[in-house]
């Protein structure tokens, strides 16, 4: 009896999670007629793939397409060689200033300037309108930089001692033997990173005016949301086009989080590993 | 002094690999707390930050006297609160769940899965809420018709944000933040299980005397941190999910700074509010940090 609840309340959940994916791809996957007349649950039916040359043949999707591939590629490679480096740095006891640099770190968790004193710097560095808008600001979150500095303290000691033997300074340590030796953690917070990036609306919105630098988030919202926004913005769609109009939404969604949908499974088993290695207490 | 020169010369390939990060530091997060100086000025874009005339706490009480800071207030505080009642339990409530499943494979089937929604985006989910809830189209109000009733148009009602709200933010982040309970879950002696079996301990019992005291710790840190931002409700989705018709419940202390402060150019007078809402978050995690150190052994610090 208990196992019975359990189980169908386990089921619940996982359905809840998965369900409204399944269901966006069979509706972006299916002809007009069976969309319309609310026959598509789980299985795409009069399979097509319209919706989704229709959404390519928008120009402005594969240039945020570019954009936010760019974004998340260079934003992760900056990001997870600033953060390990530092991390490292961190990790190491006899580091001067170790100890002062640890709490500038660990303050900026719990305050920080706000949104606008951060967007009139970022301004004041000339960041507005360029790549490096999305880049930047958000280089290290501290919290992954806290975890990789845990991950690093519980590295064997020999791994430097033999570093010493063989004439390595700490920087070629670091690079040589650290790194190569730490490729779950690197593979967990560039995840962290990739994602955070790849989702990232925030930094578009405030510090990109340009429409040629939008990435994939902000196409959506222009899409979907400002679309469904107006009370009164079905009434002069007929019925037809508007069912259409939302299969395409659905699939301008897919197509969005399709990368994400991909690597995920790959990572999977690296992260659960990563997160718990930061959950061991700091 | 030759000592400091001799640690210097050790630590100098270090410092150089921390270097990037330091500069990170000051120039994206401590040059902006300077910034907050401005929130005590008149801030005039052709002056910076440090030539602008001061204006004392004039942007302070202006906000402090607007008829718009009890709504916002309260708002942001609900909203907060909705968070630790309804979305803070969530994963433990998953966790314990998981943890009586016996059978490995659908235990890691269940964790994969409700993983997923935590890496979608915030654009993401709140389109997929207008398009399921959409008044003419959307499949809730197709079943909500079916089923004989009028359809609701959810996302242009003021009574159904802060549900809609907390149940998307359960959603998206119960799967996810088990993994913290779970692990500290799986460092419980399992002899301890097996001697309240042997004393006659039914499974309700265990989890009661067993696991829950096992995750204690786990809960407490985390509700500390979780304190500390209940006045940080997450900008970008309270954002994509406001629209006029729903200010009333749904227009917090972020939206508002970003509507006062960055759209409309008031750089001062938004400053003042995020001030504000930043050493609010500070008192209640010093707070509950505090009681915590003295009521049980956990504490941040």
């Amino acid at each position: 009896m208990f196992d019975i609840v359990l189980y169908v309340l386990l089921f619940g959940i996982a359905a809840s999670a998965l369900y409204p994916f399944l269901y966006m791809i069979a509706v972006s996957l299916s002809g007009t007629v069976p969309v319309l007349k609310g026959e598509v649950f789980l299985w795409p039916k009069d399979f097509n793939l319209n919706t989704y040359k229709a959404v390519f043949e928008k120009p402005e999707i594969g240039r945020a397409y570019l954009n936010t591939i760019l974004y998340t590629a260079l934003g992760t490679t900056i990001a997870l060689l600033i953060t390990a480096a530092g991390a490292y740095a961190l990790s190491k006891r006899d580091m001067l200033f170790r100890r002062g640099f640890m709490v500038m770190v660990t303050i900026t968790l719990f305050f920080s300037g706000g949104m606008i004193p951060t967007f009139l710097v970022v301004r004041s560095y000339h960041l507005l309108d360029t790549i490096w808008a999305m880049v930047l600001p958000g280089a290290i979150s501290t919290w992954n930089l806290i975890v990789m500095r845990t991950f690093f303290s519980g590295m064997p000691q020999e791994v430097e001692e033999s570093g010493k033997i063989d004439g390595l300074n700490d920087i070629g340590i670091f690079f040589r033997l650290v790194l190569p030796l730490s490729k779950a953690i690197l593979a967990t917070i560039g995840l962290f990173y990739g994602v955070a990036i790849w989702n990232n609306f925030f930094s578009a919105l405030l510090y990109l005016r340009d429409a040629d630098l939008f990435p994939l988030q902000v196409i959506v919202r222009n899409m979907v949301l400002q679309g469904a926004g107006g009370a009164n913005g079905a009434a002069n769609v007929g019925g037809d086009a508007m069912i259409v109009d939302e299969s395409l939404k659905y699939a301008t969604i897919i197509v969005t989080t399709v990368p994400i949908l991909l690597v995920y499974p790959f990572l999977q088993k690296y992260f659960a590993k990563g997160a718990l290695i930061g959950s061991v207490k700091g | 002094m030759t000592l400091f020169r001799s640690r210097l010369n050790r630590s100098k390939y270090l410092l150089l690999l921390f270097a990037p990060a330091l500069i990170y530091y000051i120039l994206f997060k401590y040059v902006p707390m300077f910034g907050i100086l401005i929130s005590f000025k008149d801030y005039n874009p052709f002056k910076g930050v440090w030539q602008s005339e001061w204006a004392g706490l004039k942007h302070y009480s202006l906000f402090f006297h607007s008829p718009d800071f009890p709504k916002l207030l309260k708002n942001t505080i609900l909203l907060g609160l909705y968070k630790v009642v309804f979305t803070f339990p969530a994963p433990i409530l998953l966790a314990l769940l998981l943890n009586e499943v016996r059978i490995g494979l659908v235990k890691r089937l269940v964790q994969s899965i409700s993983y997923l929604p935590h890496f979608i985006s915030n654009v993401v989910v709140v389109s997929m809420m207008f398009l399921f809830l959409s008044p003419t189209s959307g499949v809730v109000n197709q079943l909500i018709e079916w089923l004989g009733y009028d359809s609701i148009n959810f996302m242009q009602n003021e009574n159904y944000f802060r549900t809609l709200y907390i149940l998307s933010e359960i959603w998206q982040h119960i799967g996810w933040e088990t993994i913290i309970y779970l692990a500290a879950l799986s460092a419980i002696d399992p002899q301890l299980y097996e001697a309240a079996r042997v004393d006659g301990a039914n499974r309700w019992h265990q989890v009661r005397n067993i696991t829950l005291p096992g995750i204690t710790p786990a809960i407490v840190i985390l509700f500390i941190l979780n304190i500390g931002h209940v006045l940080d409700i997450g900008f970008e989705k309270v954002l994509l999910m406001l629209n006029p018709s729903i200010y009333s419940t749904a227009d917090v202390l972020s939206t508002y700074v970003y509507r006062t402060g960055i759209q409309s150019m008031n750089y001062s007078y938004g400053t003042a509010i995020d001030l504000f809402t930043s050493v609010i978050n500070l008192l209640f995690i010093l707070t509950a940090n505090w009681i915590s150190r003295r009521k049980s052994e956990t504490s941040l610090w």
